[in-house]
């Protein structure tokens, strides 16, 4: 076991230096646009959303699963950006 | 926040920590998570059906921002992917007629647990005697001067997949992303089906079993084994969704929200994959099943079935 915390120490090192400040700067950026979208867009389909589950179950599956990828890929995007803008390295390294 | 769909109050800062430490899980090991997550979610209050379905639509969005991160790092082997979703989707099934045949059985808890923690102690010696052994022979390697080559991923455990190589059953396939010069078909669809099978029969996504497979039974190297799984993640965990939802059992607004953490958690923990060698992912990942292990053994004792 001795072995396993200095195999994680040793690799750590690098990235965690590396990663710190362009992620406590994405964050910031993030954490901002993330309070946006709670407010303008998940606040109000809230209400949509449970009238749908509601009444027509088959809609509700098909909107939850399109959503949720939806966001998947936005966010994906939404991250990619924002790393290669605050920390335009580190894709080359 | 109120999500009205579960009828639960509570702070969207909890779920989106929840989700970006679930994120960074997923990314680097190849995981759904829902070890983490669904007792997150139970503790928060969620009803148990509700968190079944909703980790599972969380951990699509997770899975897809994690996949594409891997793919962009070249560890997707899209081909073996497109191979396995045959597998997966008929395991999945399967796993899911069997809970729902041993739900006539009174003692169904205890049955999927044990064979839960089984399994799971089960992976965590074999990969713990893996990857020491692995990790031990490269510094002998390296005290007598001989240098790996590079780009060639070590393994202890190799001779288990030189024998599924071996498996003559046609037809046969290469897998040039993977470094497999030939492999029966049915090889990979029937590793596909097992961790489907588990997807199926014990929830999540089930990555904790199909990553230790398509490494030790396949020889897949341990990043593309990581990227594929989460490939075979947003399949299999999409599937979930769908079929939980139809039975009202997501709150995809708790799915979204918690995913907005997930998100970022996923890109960090995909990219960290880059600065470690597939032996030390290896023994890292170690803690998982062990930690689903006494979660599952906990439930158990305590009464609170994880299904």
């Amino acid at each position: 076991m001795p072995m396993l915390g200095q195999a994680i120490r040793e690799a750590m090192k690098n990235p965690i230096r590396w990663l710190l400040k362009p992620f406590l700067l994405e964050v910031a950026v993030y954490a901002a646009l993330i309070a946006i979208y709670y407010f303008l867009v998940l606040h109000f389909l809230g209400h949509s959303l449970m009238h749908i589950y509601r009444h027509d179950r088959r809609l509700y599956a098909a909107l939850a699963l399109g959503l949720i990828a939806g966001q998947g890929l936005l966010l994906e995007m939404l991250t990619r950006v924002l790393l290669s803008w605050i920390a335009p390295r580190t894709e080359d390294r | 926040m109120t999500f009205p769909i579960a009828g639960v109050t509570i702070a969207p800062t909890y779920l989106i920590a929840v989700g970006f430490v679930v994120g960074l899980l997923g990314g680097f090991f190849g995981v759904g998570g829902s070890f983490l997550a669904g007792p997150a979610l139970f503790a928060a209050g969620v009803p148990m059906n509700f968190v079944v379905g909703t980790d599972l639509a969380h951990i699509v969005g997770k899975s897809i921002v994690a996949a594409r991160k891997h793919r962009t790092l070249g560890n997707i082997d899209t081909k073996l992917g497109m191979i396995m979703v045959l597998g997966t989707i008929a395991g999945v099934e399967s796993g899911a007629q069997l809970i729902q045949e041993l739900k006539k059985s009174a003692r169904i808890d205890w049955v999927v647990g044990l064979t839960f923690i089984v399994i799971l102690l089960g992976i965590t010696v074999f990969m713990a005697w893996e990857s020491l052994s692995t990790l031990r022979k490269q510094r002998r390697e390296r005290a007598r001067g001989r240098v790996p080559k590079a780009g060639r991923e070590h393994s202890a455990g190799a001779f288990i997949a030189r024998a599924v190589h071996r498996i003559s059953l046609p037809p046969h396939v290469s897998l040039p992303v993977s470094g497999i010069a030939s492999i029966s078909v049915w090889a990979i669809v029937l590793v596909a089906f097992i961790g489907g099978f588990f997807s199926g029969f014990l929830g999540g996504g089930a990555g904790y079993i199909r990553m230790p497979c398509l490494i030790y039974l396949l020889g897949i190297p341990t990043h593309i084994a990581v990227g594929t799984d989460l490939f075979e993640i947003i399949i299999s965990a999409s599937y979930g969704t769908v079929s939980h939802a139809l039975k009202g059992n997501v709150d995809i607004l708790i799915a979204l929200v918690m995913h907005t953490g997930a998100a970022i958690g996923a890109q960090m923990g995909a990219t960290l994959t880059q600065y470690f060698v597939g032996s030390r992912i290896r023994l890292a990942f170690i803690p998982l099943p062990l930690i689903g292990a006494g979660m599952m053994l906990h439930s158990l004792l305590t009464g609170h079935p994880p299904k």
